[in-house]
């Protein structure tokens, strides 16, 4: 088992490396001197020669890239071009409206799909299990602006439900904050749930195929028992795996879901740091989420690990 | 079907893939789509690109079947022709990935010494969200359409070389592989002869999914103002231009939508129906 785990971090510590080395070559994939790029046209040599020097942008390829990563390993992933403040500070700023859109849109997606996965599967072949399936298809297939942007019309702007977007003001108390995440969450969590209820619903009609379920209902165990005791139970495990699959898939969809109703989240600042090209800025947003992904998937594959016990590494 | 099940011989290809009805219909509604978005404007039905600002911001009716635009122009006009772009990026991202990621995971896949190297490669790449890599990518290269079907490209690359690597090991070890590498065939030979073809089937069901994901991350790319420029009309241009007037000419947003929804969805009715047409073993799952 320590083996096990050894060499999971091992190969953790790795895949981190190498997401901090992208993060490295795609900021100099940029054509053009990345300088005079962050300064605009209207910059002087000098200066962008002045902000090179600042950058560490003269220095071989070798020490940049040495640099670059010894720093990010201590915490340090530079400063904004823009605001002229570390990233990391930023970032922590305008973490809280994008992790409170990512657990609540997590949360409404479970609690919609995994009923509907698990009956679905229960009823397999039914009215039900075909609609929402179809549905479930649908939902996947448009856009989360367009879902944002219908919601935010109808529910927000014409009947006056829900608040149109923005978080409250910089002085609104939790209750407010959280008030203006419900759409916005109903919104991610429509797109998100699509994934989770296929998952469930697969990972259920396995289960409902096994040997032990068909035991159960042979000796006569009632079928609400066989459902609650027998399936249900080892239904949890997939939904773990789900959680850590869909975590990229909010991400992604946070990203276009502030934009819509304008959340002063990462999602809002990395698309304002694309428009402005601040170079640090999308580094260090890239590097903090790929890194949590990373994390999170380890932390997916440790619970597996010591919940199963069939699971042999 | 009928002599199918006369002649007790296992369905076929296409018994399975047309047995579903959602399939039949999403690859007829598919097909519609492609031959209306090119040919319809061949035809000149629409005044397309002509601008008559008296009318602008007409909703949908007998002038303008889907309205027009801020500008006076058909939105159905615009509609076709932006789909044209809208496909081709599709068609170019799955194309281009799938060519990379079978490269790559076939590498992977046969010389286990580059293996390691290569899997945690596209583990990293995959640790990136596939908007915020694309939106990154498109920061760096440019909003052109080459640009947005690169950048897309190299976000999918790592899905489909994760998938061909894992075929690979499965199909390398067949007795068949081993007899060809008995015959004297050279590896490169067995890559594509023998073992290519054999692991084509997943590899079209992911490049499906592959043309409707990137049809929708185009459409949110450019919908955040990054993805392609917006002189040039796809659907996620026009939603984009659609949003300032969305107050009072909502449908500029919804068609362009629907038209997205349409497609995508079309598309992944399609690659659940090759998925199981192509695996039987998966048909469990329907």
């Amino acid at each position: 088992m320590a083996k096990y785990l050894l060499r999971r971090f091992v190969g953790m510590v790795v895949v981190i490396i190498l997401v901090l080395t992208i993060a490295f070559v795609l900021v100099r994939l940029a054509p053009g001197d990345p300088a005079a790029l962050m300064l605009g046209p209207d910059a002087t040599p000098e200066e962008a020669a002045e902000l090179r020097t600042r950058l560490g942008l003269d220095d071989p390829i070798i020490l940049q890239y040495a640099t670059f990563v010894g720093n990010a390993l201590k915490g340090d992933l530079g400063e904004s071009l823009f605001f002229n403040r570390p990233v990391t500070s930023i970032l922590a700023d305008r973490a809280e409206p994008t992790i409170f859109l990512a657990l609540m849109s997590l949360f409404f997606a479970l609690f919609i799909a995994t009923p509907i996965g698990i009956y679905a599967a229960y009823k397999r072949g039914s009215l039900l299990d075909q609609s929402s399936v179809t549905s479930a298809m649908l939902a996947a297939s448009i856009p989360s602006f367009l879902t944002g942007l219908v919601f935010q019309r109808v529910l927000a702007t014409n009947l006056g439900w829900f608040p149109t977007a923005g978080y409250g003001g910089p002085d609104a108390d939790i209750w407010v904050r959280l008030g203006h995440l419900i759409l916005p969450s109903i919104t991610l969590g429509i797109t998100n749930s699509a994934l989770i209820l296929r998952f469930t619903r697969a990972s259920m009609l396995d289960i409902l195929g096994e040997d032990y379920v068909r035991t159960a209902r042979a000796k006569g165990m009632p079928e609400r028992r066989v459902i609650l005791r027998h399936a249900l139970k080892n239904a949890g495990i997939p939904i773990i795996t789900v959680v850590g699959l869909t975590f990229a898939l909010l991400v992604s969809g946070a990203v276009v879901t502030e934009r819509v109703f304008n959340l002063p989240g990462m999602g809002n600042l990395v698309v304002n740091a694309v428009l402005r090209r601040d170079y640090p800025v999308i580094q260090g947003t890239l590097i903090i989420v790929a890194s949590i992904y990373v994390l999170i998937n380890l932390a997916t594959d440790l619970i597996y690990f010591f919940i199963d016990k069939r699971v042999k590494y | 079907m009928a002599t199918v099940s006369q002649t007790h011989q296992p369905p076929g290809f296409r018994d399975v893939l047309f047995a579903r009805r959602s399939t039949v219909v999403a690859l007829v509604c598919f097909v519609v789509i492609v031959l209306a978005c090119y040919v319809l404007p061949t035809l000149d039905l629409t005044a397309i690109g002509k601008m008559s600002v008296r009318n602008r911001l007409t909703p949908p009716g007998a002038d303008y079947f889907l309205g027009a635009d801020a500008f006076g122009r058909d939105v159905l006009g615009r509609l076709l022709v932006a789909g044209q772009t809208s496909l081709q990026i599709g068609l170019g991202v799955a194309i281009l990935s799938s060519s990379a990621g079978i490269v790559i995971g076939l590498v992977a896949g046969f010389f286990r010494r580059l293996d390691t190297p290569l899997s945690r490669l596209i583990d990293a790449m995959m640790a990136f969200p596939d908007i915020l890599l694309a939106l990154s990518l498109v920061a760096i290269f440019g909003g052109t359409v080459g640009n947005v079907i690169l950048a897309l490209s190299i976000v999918y690359t790592p899905r489909v070389a994760r998938i061909v690597r894992a075929s690979t090991l499965v199909v390398r070890e067949l007795p068949y592989v081993e007899a060809a590498r008995a015959l004297g065939s050279s590896t490169l030979t067995i890559m594509v002869t023998h073992v290519l073809r054999n692991i084509l089937s997943p590899i079209l069901v992911q490049a499906t999914f592959i043309f409707a994901y990137a049809m929708l991350a185009e459409a949110g790319l450019t919908f955040l103002g990054v993805g392609v420029d917006p002189s040039t009309p796809t659907w996620g241009t026009m939603v984009n231009e659609g949003r300032q007037y969305i107050d009072n000419a909502f449908f500029l947003i919804l068609f362009p939508g629907v038209a997205i929804a349409l497609s995508v969805l079309s598309l992944q009715l399609v690659g659940d129906g090759l998925r199981d047409a192509l695996d039987p073993k998966l048909n469990k799952e329907t």
